[in-house]
């Protein structure tokens, strides 16, 4: 079983990435499972929400403890949430970022991979110029950091589910998916 | 077809395959996804329902007991504090034999204001006179509420299809939807045995004195009764038609085992993993699901219980100035039978603490390591409790 955890804030469309990937990793085959830090979600307050996968039935129902992956949708969460915590060692960390993390001291024992999810979703017209709406744009980093779900899944799901901007937000994965960075350990 | 889908959704879909005919709904805290979704059937026309949005819990299932009087399938969801104002009409819909079904979304009790997962609410109106039916995953939920449209018409009972907050409610999975035609094959059209009709005028829920009031009372129970006879030959007609059974009481690999883990809602579905763990490790441990609690199968759980040593009962729930409830019903259900196992009660998981399966697995070795229960309730994972009261002089 795979479980991946998503930090952002009320408003970006943390919870909506869970429930998407959801649906494209079980169009994928998988068997999934997702929800959200069971709280009271608002606008611009720090959200969590997980995600598992199995090729088999899942059966447990607790919250995530140890997740294999982390995906940041808000880097300015960093300086508050300790992001790393429970992740397993050599997990992958999917960050929202322009440009590599100056310190990386606290991402020491994982993977990390950064994409300007922010810039994609501002190019495609996805929320406000100061609400941008980075969701599927992390979800198209994810897929290819991960080498799933397919991105014909994701398309789909996203065609499936988003009432609004389904063009921009395919655009907007496939841009991310294309332009992820993964930091190699000697950087 | 196979669908992710959240288990609020999931009671939704049912209600549109059971083809409700009035919904009514309170839409605030603690209401869910439930009737958000309906109204929206309802508002593109997917569902050819009234839709009420009423004023109160207390107007909302008020407003039901009308519609269901004039002969129409009903259906509202709520939770908690909602559940509570339903409390005097609760009495009424049964009283009244009136089918109406009723999601419930298990959430703790305020104050302290909390809307995370626990039982007490719904078990709080147990003797209410509804058929209660627990869940514990997104496919139950969907059966279970097409099931309990059945259920209700058969006996002249409401139902209410309970499912925990959060870990359920919110929760995404695959859920098998099915298509209306076979949905229409398991559940016709309701044929109402009595309603108000202007060509048939009847007096309905007039007084009743003492002669005759008891028998009245001793009608709900036999209807009861009737509900528990019922429902294995209504889920062997819904498994002929979709493949899928769940039972009123499920036991796993209770036949050898030693200690048998007793529970209900998701913790049911975590303790499967939990105990398939264990029985790997060679431990002799079964696990019994209970899902009806009202009526309480009392003679299923006497035979599936019997050859264990240990019966643990996990209870997401408590009576105060007593215990866990189902280690309650278990207990009675139990007392008069020569001999049977002892029952151990352990409380978990109140306002939405999670139940980890290191708590179920841990409730398993205390249970295995004990030699008699040395109280009523274990209270699993307490932080460090203040006792003192200050009492005034």
């Amino acid at each position: 079983m795979m479980e991946i955890r998503f930090h952002g804030r009320g408003g970006q469309g943390t919870v909506v990435a869970t429930i998407l990937l959801a649906k494209a990793f079980f169009q994928d085959g998988y068997y999934v499972q997702s929800f959200p830090l069971f709280g009271v979600e608002r606008r611009g307050a720090p959200v969590e929400a997980y995600l598992r996968l199995d090729r088999k039935e899942i059966l447990i129902r607790t919250n995530v403890y140890t997740p294999d992956h982390v995906v940041v949708l808000d880097d300015t969460l960093l300086e508050g949430v300790d992001v790393t915590f429970g992740l397993k060692p050599g997990g992958w960390i999917l960050l929202n970022k322009p440009s590599p993390p100056a310190d990386l001291e606290p991402f020491a024992g994982f993977k990390l991979a950064f994409v300007d999810a922010t810039q994609i979703a501002l190019k495609n017209l996805l929320g406000t110029r100061t609400h941008p709406i980075v969701n599927t744009a992390m979800m198209g980093g994810l897929a290819r950091v991960l080498g799933m779900p397919a991105m014909t899944a994701i398309a789909g799901a996203i065609r499936n589910e988003v009432p609004s901007k389904p063009k921009a937000n395919i655009k907007a994965a496939e841009m991310a998916y294309k332009r992820v960075r993964v930091l190699e350990p000697d950087e | 077809m196979q669908q992710v889908l959240e288990g609020s959704h999931a009671v939704a879909e049912a209600v549109r395959l059971a083809r409700a005919q009035v919904i009514s709904a309170y839409p605030i805290t603690p209401q869910t996804h439930i009737v958000e979704r309906l109204s929206e059937y309802c508002a593109d026309g997917t569902l050819d329902a009234r839709y009420l949005r009423v004023e109160s819990e207390h107007s909302a299932l008020a407003a039901l007991i009308g519609a269901a009087s004039s002969g129409v399938r009903t259906f509202t969801a709520t939770s908690s504090q909602g559940l509570a104002l339903m409390h005097e009409l609760l009495h009424w819909a049964s009283g009244a034999r009136l089918p109406i079904v009723m999601a419930e979304v298990n959430r703790a009790m305020a104050p302290g204001w909390n809307i995370w997962a626990d039982q007490t609410d719904s078990l709080a109106q147990r003797d209410t006179g509804w058929i209660q039916l627990y869940c514990e995953d997104g496919q139950e939920v969907l059966d279970t509420t097409i099931q309990a449209y059945r259920l209700a018409e058969w006996v002249n009972l409401p139902v209410m299809v309970i499912l925990d907050a959060f870990f359920l409610s919110h929760t995404y999975e695959p859920v098998d939807v099915p298509d209306q035609e076979a949905a229409d094959r398991f559940l016709p059209p309701y044929q109402p045995r009595f309603m108000l009709d202007l060509e048939n005028p009847c007096a309905f829920s007039q007084l009743a004195p003492p002669n005759i009031y008891m028998e009245m009372r001793y009608n709900i129970q036999t209807a009861m009764d009737e509900s528990l006879a019922y429902f294995d030959q209504m889920e062997t007609e819904f498994e002929g038609i979709f493949g899928r059974r769940h039972g009123a009481v499920e036991a796993i690999q209770c036949e050898d085992a030693e200690v048998i883990l007793i529970t209900s809602g998701t913790v049911t579905s975590t303790s499967r993993q939990v105990v398939a763990d264990l029985r790997h490790k060679g431990e002799k441990v079964g696990l019994l699901k209970i899902k009806l609690f009202r009526p309480f199968p009392v003679s299923r759980i006497r035979e599936l219980t019997g050859t264990a040593s240990k019966l643990a009962v996990i209870d997401r729930n408590f009576s105060f100035g007593a215990s866990g409830i189902f280690a309650q019903e278990i207990r009675a259900a139990l007392c008069n039978l020569p001999a049977h196992p002892p029952v151990y009660g352990y409380i978990v998981g109140l306002g939405g603490r999670d139940v980890t399966t290191e708590v179920i697995e841990n409730i398993y070795y205390l249970t295995k390591n004990s030699t008699a229960p040395q109280q009523e309730s274990v209270w699993m994972g307490l932080h460090e409790v203040n006792h003192a009261i200050g009492h005034p002089r």
